[in-house]
């Protein structure tokens, strides 16, 4: 399988995955109309690093803004990298969230609650 | 009485207006506005700024997604997914305001859900919010009337809403959420 590597627009976010290195990482803002479309192809690939993960992956969410339509594809992301720790190999989440924003780091508590793999919580100081 | 869509706007339009909008939503009208808003709220506490932004993604989002179109439209202006969003400041806050039609069905959905969101208190929205991000199918138009619980919980404010009767079956909905800065 490739890595996926794309890069970030005003609405969607920067996104890096490798299987090679056990990487998963989404930065920027997700707010797209039809978030479906855009993490459709990111959680098909999860899906098939699934049967060859690395023994660890490593996942870095850093979002500045997401909408309610990608509040779910994200869920849906975890899902699969719940799959992945559930068979037996490694996976950290780390949840970045800029210094006050306790909004985010709210929202990075409700998936630490609905999602059965370790999280941390990253403040991200200026 | 029939409803005066200008007597609204004049209404919703007495405080500090930082950007309004009215016409049809469309991805490229979001996304342009968003830009606008955005250099606008630079005045705005880091962290009013964010919970305002995310007010108004999720306020465009529904208005771009659930605004009905008029089968009869007395003014030409309103044709299409004809909608109006307005950010205004006062001294207590920022206020986004919205206004689009519905049909009689949503607007049944939208006081049953509304309501229900007003009822509640901040751990009960939490709960509300998971419980529908967990359990419910969603659509590529959203789901389950996520935006609104998101908007109550972001705003941290009650949903100021009302409805008046356009035509047979429509009806134009007025949303006033606050962001007490």
């Amino acid at each position: 399988m490739e890595p996926i590597s794309i890069v970030g627009t005003p609405k969607t976010p920067t996104v890096h995955f490798d299987n090679e290195k056990g990487k998963v990482e989404i930065k920027g803002r997700s707010i797209p109309e039809n978030s479906i479309e855009f993490y459709k192809p990111l959680v098909d690939w999860l899906e098939a690093y699934l049967s060859n993960p690395a023994q660890l992956t490593e996942v870095n969410i850093q979002l500045e803004y997401f909408n309610t339509s990608s509040s779910k594809c994200i869920l849906d992301v975890f899902k699969k990298l719940e799959a992945i720790y559930k068979s037996g190999n490694e996976v950290i989440v780390n949840w970045h969230y800029e210094e006050d924003d306790e909004d985010m780091l709210e929202a990075g508590e409700d998936y630490q609650s609905i999602i059965k793999i370790p999280f941390k919580m990253v403040e991200i100081t200026e | 009485m029939t409803f005066n869509l200008q007597e609204w706007l004049t209404k919703h339009s007495k405080d500090d207006i930082l950007f309004l909008f009215k016409g049809e939503v469309s991805s490229t009208l979001i996304a342009d506005s968003l830009e606008v808003i955005e250099a606008k709220l630079e005045e705005a506490s880091p962290k009013s700024k964010k919970k305002i932004y995310n007010v108004l993604v999720e306020a465009l989002q529904n208005l771009y997604h659930h605004s009905s179109v008029l089968p009869e439209v007395k003014d030409i202006n309103e044709k299409g997914k004809y909608a109006i969003c307005i950010l205004s400041k006062n001294n207590i806050g920022y206020h986004v305001i919205t206004g689009n039609f519905v049909t009689n069905k949503q607007k049944d959905f939208l006081t049953k859900h509304l309501s229900h969101i007003n009822e509640l208190d901040k751990e009960e929205l939490k709960g509300l919010y998971k419980d529908i991000l967990d359990n419910q199918e969603f659509s590529d138009k959203g789901g389950g009337g996520l935006g609104m619980v998101d908007i109550a919980r972001k705003s941290g404010s009650k949903l100021d809403f009302n409805f008046y009767n356009y035509s047979d079956n429509y009806y134009f909905f007025s949303l006033n959420v606050n962001i007490v800065e």
